[in-house]
């Protein structure tokens, strides 16, 4: 959500509660006495849905349970989190590096479940990085961040991370057009913006196996801001949806000045044109640094990869590649339906919803029907490449999501409410109120081929008096509604981590089965992995000393280090020898500046301690472990630099005489 | 995990009550023969409640050389952590003797099947009142639990 967007929307809102006959109902006649009912989950119970909300500002992915709204995880992606050691551990700062360095938080949007055949299959879950720009693809099969890979000549990823029907390609697209190029042609006046900045779009390849991603291609287009985007499906399979704004190439006060023209665009890739010229040499290398990190199960370590350049295509020389079609003031979001039919633009400022048929389309490219170009790219007449509009269906439409039984639903910022209409015949069949102000929504499979209905959820943008207040900063928040009837039906509130924009949903049986409950020690690559208490020992070298550590329920082995000295750095290899589901063992030591280590059963993990004072500094576990977790723990003892303390490390054996 | 470890043991005790109470197949009342009420030294024939191993299972012959080295591998992996050769206890019991105090298809169903015995065998419940840790499952294979057996037969 823009700045821009938040000021006219708290504006809206105020103007909606104190205008006596626009005031939305109130809870109490919108909640119907078996609601509770309908949500409860009894204890010891599975929900029936996961549902993957975007952390926003929190950089993470947040995981609930449906209809319940409770929170299970939150997934560190693009930020640090010392609960875990994510970011801090040796092994986990590769899965954050990029050509910027290391960067310890990111604005994460929109989660995007894998698919085959159009339909999501529970395999990973995609997430972009806002700030600077990335996807990440989340393994669901350790709930852990599996790859992540930098988008070069991007500023602002947001029209991110959606797939293809086979999860092909995910995309990303520039929100800020920006200067490309060596250093010569990137140091411009901003003033210069209509001639010197681009925008592009980049079309990215997870390999199927190892979830590993690169940039297959990137397409250079006129310099907008890119805002969402979609893949066609069965017609329209092969073709790529982006809403753009700022078509009026503003590069100041936004808010007005990108407001000007009663229509921008949205734009079809035909990737599958863009697959072809890539596969036939049409493209060609730019500059373009990046880094794609990987996380290797085995070592239990991130790989990183980096690139120097990009392949990229100019539409300009490769015609059929990119059309513009003109959609209604800034349109935002930009779905296609289920049938691959139909695509929706919801122009955030309209008070129409237009739809485009991509019959049409096809229609108006063979017979040539442009109004123009922009930038050289072709604009097809908007009337020739429209299926139809929803009249006044509501003020400030962001998003769209669909049910199996070909109606849609539309969230409105401005007026606070979804409105649920009829895709073929473009009629509004029922809206119901949200509190306050959704951003985005969800419907399990909303964006694919086959939904599986039953709920949609606000995401919701404002939170005011819904829950206990706790001061300045309140709870962000969603809501439940039920789809199954033909009202729509509030059936819960539950709050969220970070800002929740966009969010998917999944059947939990398809993604239970995968579930990894524990690493094999016997497949532990890690350099420093002590398979059992015989390989545990310490080592210097130089400066650093290396220390192979095990855990097992309620010790550490070795619990007894002497022999460091100031000017050291300690690093702790600890291997958990667990090998059952459920069974961390944390690690942390006295005046770690970093975090502590959260290490699964089978795995190794790497904390770095660099000791300020001489003494003897305690060691312990903190995930409560067993009965005697309070007595797993250990010491570290630290002499001066210039001591004779011969390095060792020892547990006592309790067979041997005290 | 947390302290829902020692929440665990409970519902574990109470699920096994309801069970015996429903008419379940388990009868917690009846015990095991020959387990509950003997003492651990008694050479008690029959197999465990839980056990996936009746003594019929088991051959021991003359000690196999090559399952003691394999054995003794995967001890030092995966039980020596909370195991020692000698006759204390770490986290559960010395191994030394062990073969002489417990029957070798009890040994394995506690090895393979530990949580099944934790929470119908009387003899596995009682060493967990003096250990106050859940043994944990570590995953081993059959071949690997009866050559860990035959690694112990030598200690």
């Amino acid at each position: 959500m823009t700045a821009a967007l938040l000021g006219a929307a708290g504006v809206a809102f105020l103007a909606i509660n104190t205008m006596p006959g626009c005031k939305p109902n109130t809870t109490k006649t919108m909640v119907t006495g078996d609601a509770a009912s309908k949500v409860y989950v009894k204890p010891g119970t599975h929900d029936e849905f996961y549902n993957f909300v975007s952390g926003g500002f929190s950089g993470q992915l947040a995981v609930y349970g449906l209809p319940s709204g409770r929170l299970f995880r939150e997934i560190p992606v693009f930020s640090v989190d010392p609960e875990s050691g994510y970011g801090y551990s040796e092994e986990t700062k590769g899965m954050l590096m990029t050509s910027y360095g290391f960067i310890p938080w990111d604005d994460s949007h929109h989660p995007e479940l894998s698919q085959s055949n159009g339909v999501p299959d529970g395999k990973w879950c995609f997430i972009n990085g806002n700030n600077t720009p990335r996807i990440a693809l989340v393994d669901l099969g350790t709930f852990r961040t599996k790859s992540i890979i930098e988008i070069p000549n991007s500023a602002g990823n947001h029209s991110s991370p959606f797939t293809t029907g086979n999860s092909e390609y995910v995309v990303a697209g520039t929100r800020f057009s920006v200067p490309m190029g060596d250093d010569a042609s990137r140091d411009v006046s901003i003033k210069t913006y209509k001639e010197n900045f681009k925008g592009n779009v980049s079309f990215i390849h997870p390999d199927p196996e190892s979830g590993r991603m690169s940039i297959a291609f990137q397409i250079a287009t006129p310099g907008v801001n890119f805002d969402l985007s979609h893949a066609g499906k069965g017609p329209s399979e092969g073709w790529f949806f982006f809403s753009c704004y700022n078509t009026e190439q503003a590069y100041s006060l936004l808010e007005v000045n990108a407001s000007q023209r009663d229509k921008d665009f949205i734009m079809a890739v035909n990737w599958k044109l863009a697959e072809q010229l890539a596969k036939d040499g049409k493209g060609k290398r730019v500059p373009g640094k990046h880094y794609s990190n990987w996380w290797n199960e085995e070592t239990h370590s991130a790989e990183t990869t980096v690139y120097e350049d990009v392949l990229q295509l100019d539409p300009k020389d490769h015609p059929g590649l990119l059309y513009f079609m003109p959609c209604p003031k800034s349109p935002h979001g930009c779905d296609v339906d289920p049938t691959g039919k139909y695509i929706v633009g919801s122009g955030k400022l309209a008070a129409l919803i237009p739809v485009f048929s991509f019959e049409k389309i096809q229609q108006a490219i063979a017979a040539n029907d442009v109004e123009g170009d922009f930038g050289g790219i072709p604009v097809l007449k908007y009337e020739s490449v429209l299926h139809g509009e929803v009249k006044k269906p509501g003020l400030g439409p962001l998003h769209t999501e669909f049910d199996a039984n070909g109606n849609a639903y539309t969230s409105f910022f401005v007026s606070s409410e979804i409105v649920k209409w009829n895709v073929e015949k473009l009629e509004v069949v029922d809206r119901v109120p949200t509190y306050y102000s959704i951003g985005h929504l969800c419907v399990p499979g909303g964006d694919s081929k086959q939904p599986w209905g039953k709920y949609v959820i606000a995401y919701n943008k404002i939170t005011k008096d819904r829950y206990l207040p706790t001061g300045p900063e309140l709870t962000q928040s969603a809501q439940l509604y039920s789809i199954e009837g033909d009202k729509m039906e509030l059936l819960l509130d539950f709050p969220t981590t970070g800002e929740p924009h966009y969010a998917q949903a999944i059947p939990a049986e398809l993604v239970k089965p995968r579930e990894v409950k524990f690493f094999k020690i016997e497949e532990n690559k890690h350099p420093f992995v002590a398979k059992g208490e015989k390989e545990t020992r310490v080592e210097r070298r130089g400066k650093e000393v290396h220390v192979w550590m095990t855990t097992i329920r309620s010790h550490f082995a070795p619990d007894n280090i002497e022999g460091v000295k100031l000017g050291d750095e300690v690093y702790f290899h600890v291997t958990n020898l667990e090998q059952d589901w459920d069974v961390p063992h944390g690690f942390a030591i006295k005046g770690a500046a970093n975090a502590e280590l959260l290490i699964m059963p089978g795995e190794t993990q790497t904390l770095k301690w660099i000791p300020t004072r001489v003494g003897v500094w305690p060691m312990y576990c903190t995930d409560f472990c067993s009965a005697l977790h309070q007595e797993m723990q250990g010491y570290v003892r630290v002499s001066p630099a210039n001591s004779n303390v011969p390095l060792e490390a020892y547990t006592l054996s309790v067979d041997a005489e005290l | 995990m947390k302290t829902n470890l020692i929440a665990g043991g409970l519902l574990m005790a109470v699920i096994s009550l309801l069970s015996a109470c429903g008419g379940g197949a388990d009868n917690a009342n009846a015990g095991p023969p020959g387990a509950a009420g003997s003492p651990p030294g008694a050479a008690a024939p029959g197999k465990s409640e839980a056990g996936l191993f009746t003594a019929a299972d088991i051959t021991l012959g003359d000690i196999d050389q090559g399952m003691v080295e394999k054995g003794r591998s995967t001890y030092d992996v995966k039980c020596q952590a909370c195991h020692s050769t000698g006759p204390n206890r770490v986290v559960g019991p010395g191994w030394k003797g062990i073969t002489e105090r417990r029957q070798p298809e009890w040994i394995m169903n506690m090895i393979l099947n530990i949580d099944a015995m934790l929470e119908s065998d009387p003899e596995a419940q009682k060493a967990l009142e003096e250990c106050l840790v859940r043994m944990p499952n570590q995953g081993l294979s059959k071949e690997e639990g009866r050559e860990v057996l035959e690694f112990m037969r030598t200690l």
